[in-house]
């Protein structure tokens, strides 16, 4: 047995199955009090108390939520493709626990510190895309699929300026390892050099997210549900926990790529992960505070903003970047 | 390890190929293809081409089969055309053209290739081969690479002129309101 574990391939196949256990039922269980957070917020943005009966101070409502969940009927639409009907809510969470796996929260805790990291990001996030638009078609339900293609649209337009707007930070960083990006922030954050980039991808990654103002696949006034219109049970749960995992993921990259990640004042090395998660923490209170307090775009105005106003200044601020970096390094 | 990832990746790859030209649902199909990508994007890190990887389910499975699935979606298309002469001419071409890649791969593998090492030892430059692949593409393949961008350009200004359809019949969108102090949108000039 201790001749096995010398064996460093299996040395660092079990570490890593290790950080990827921390970190998925540390993802999972936050999620489950952020919709309690998220509740709370909402409470006090309109004036009530919010949950407040389950346990001391409504503490034990997210367990009561899970439970009810798992014990409500599962129900597939007659018509319904069976099979992608049971993939899409998968393909809901997987992407944004994978993208994890490479956001570096302290500076000894990366699960992988990959050289093309900020392009995982992406292409996760490109994948997330399957599952609202295959939820919508193989339900079987014109609500849903209405739902379903106004996503696969929405989040291909809103893909491209948040791309863009990254390119920014990485001519700055020279760098696509979001490790290395971090570091690159030790004496100044990228917001400060960025201010224009961050405002992009902020309002992108709210699109990406499907959250408010840009939850259009889900517009309860025109389409019920949208693409979970048909889904119940743990299968809703499943969609309900990959918005949640989506943004806690999207405010990772964005205190990464902006806001300097772990780097922080006072805090010895060991505990700098704690600036980490101040900052995820600020900036998800802000997704909250902008749900419940903005109202929704109509569908042509989002449109018209991805392509008309955020792809030509993202790609404005990439220009403007370049031309910067050229005149720094030739000056 | 990287022997038996490749097996299974390069399994996944054939079967799901297999599968994309076989199954009659089109929209299965398609789903097929994504996973053929993403497979093939496996192959090309455990090649360490991270950066070919990566834009390869980027560019192919995250816009490219969004976008083909978008249009499935959209025309309804419940199952393949099953009859009538257009089947049979495109079975007659597909038959051709299945003819020509076989003809093609038997001479192929007639020639016999020089296989290399398993896996590329010390082959990453400095900097990783996403900076390696950014110099060649801005010094020595510059020119191929903005003739790529300008047919992407013209293909981009075709299809705009082919969705907007012709003269004043073309459906107009809805005009937004101007944000408070933007000048007026000027009239649109339509012959």
């Amino acid at each position: 047995m201790p001749a096995l574990l010398n064996n460093p391939d299996l040395q660092f196949v079990l570490w890593a199955l290790l950080k990827i256990v921390v970190i998925l039922f540390g993802l999972l269980g936050v999620v489950s009090y952020l919709t309690f957070a998220e509740r709370k917020i909402a409470g006090h943005i309109q004036a009530r108390t919010g949950p407040n009966r389950v346990g001391p101070l409504g503490l034990i409502q997210p367990i009561a939520d899970v439970l009810k969940l798992f014990f409500k009927e599962e129900f597939i639409p007659a018509g319904a493709n069976k099979v992608i009907f049971h993939i899409a809510p998968m393909l809901a969470v997987i992407p944004a626990l994978v993208t994890f796996s490479v956001i570096p929260i302290g500076p000894a805790f990366t699960v992988t510190d990959l050289n093309v990291g900020l392009l995982l990001f992406l292409a996760m996030s490109s994948i997330g895309v399957y599952a609202i638009t295959l939820a919508g078609w193989s339900s079987n339900n014109k609500y849903a699929l209405l739902g379903g293609l106004r996503s696969s649209a929405q989040m291909i337009s809103y893909e491209l300026a948040m791309g863009l707007s990254t390119v920014g930070v990485l001519i700055i960083a020279g760098s696509l390892s979001l490790v290395d990006i971090v570091h690159a922030q030790r004496n100044l954050w990228f917001v400060v050099q960025q201010p224009l980039a961050f405002v992009i991808f902020m309002i992108t990654a709210f699109a990406e997210t499907n959250r408010a103002p840009f939850d259009l696949p889900e517009a309860e006034a025109e389409l019920v549900a949208g693409f979970h219109t048909e889904y119940s049970s743990m299968k809703w749960g499943l969609f309900f926990l990959g918005e949640y995992a989506n943004m806690i993921t999207i405010s990772s990259i964005a205190v990464v790529l902006f806001l300097g990640g772990w780097n922080g004042p006072w805090l010895p090395d060991s505990l700098k992960f704690l600036w980490y998660f101040a900052k995820l923490g600020a900036l998800i209170f802000f997704f909250m505070w902008v749900r419940w307090t903005f109202p929704r775009l109509r569908y042509d105005q989002l449109m018209q903003l991805g392509w008309k106003v955020l792809l030509p200044l993202a790609l404005l601020n990439v220009v403007a970047t370049g031309t910067a970096m050229w005149w720094v390094l030739n000056r | 390890m990287i022997p038996v990832l490749f097996v299974a990746l390069a399994a996944i790859l054939v079967v799901s190929s297999l599968l994309v030209i076989l199954h009659r649902n089109p929209v299965t199909s398609a789903l097929f293809l994504v996973l053929a990508f993403c497979s093939l994007a496996g192959i090309y890190l455990l090649l360490r081409a991270e950066f070919i990887g990566m834009v390869q389910v980027i560019v192919y499975a995250g816009a490219i089969m969004v976008l083909f699935l978008f249009v499935i979606m959209y025309l309804n298309l419940g199952h393949d055309v099953e009859g009538g002469v257009a089947i049979a001419v495109r079975r007659g071409v597909g038959w051709v053209l299945g003819a020509v890649l076989v003809v093609e791969g038997a001479l192929l593998l007639g020639r016999g290739w020089a296989t290399g090492p398993v896996t590329p030892g010390g082959a990453t430059p400095p900097g990783g081969n996403t900076q390696a692949i950014g110099l060649l593409l801005y010094s020595r393949y510059l020119f191929p690479f903005e003739i790529t961008s300008m047919v992407l350009l013209v293909a981009m200004v075709g299809a705009i002129v082919i969705a907007r359809g012709r003269g004043p019949s073309a459906p107009a969108p809805p005009a937004p309101a101007p944000p408070a102090g933007a000048p007026a949108p000027a009239p649109e000039e339509r012959a």
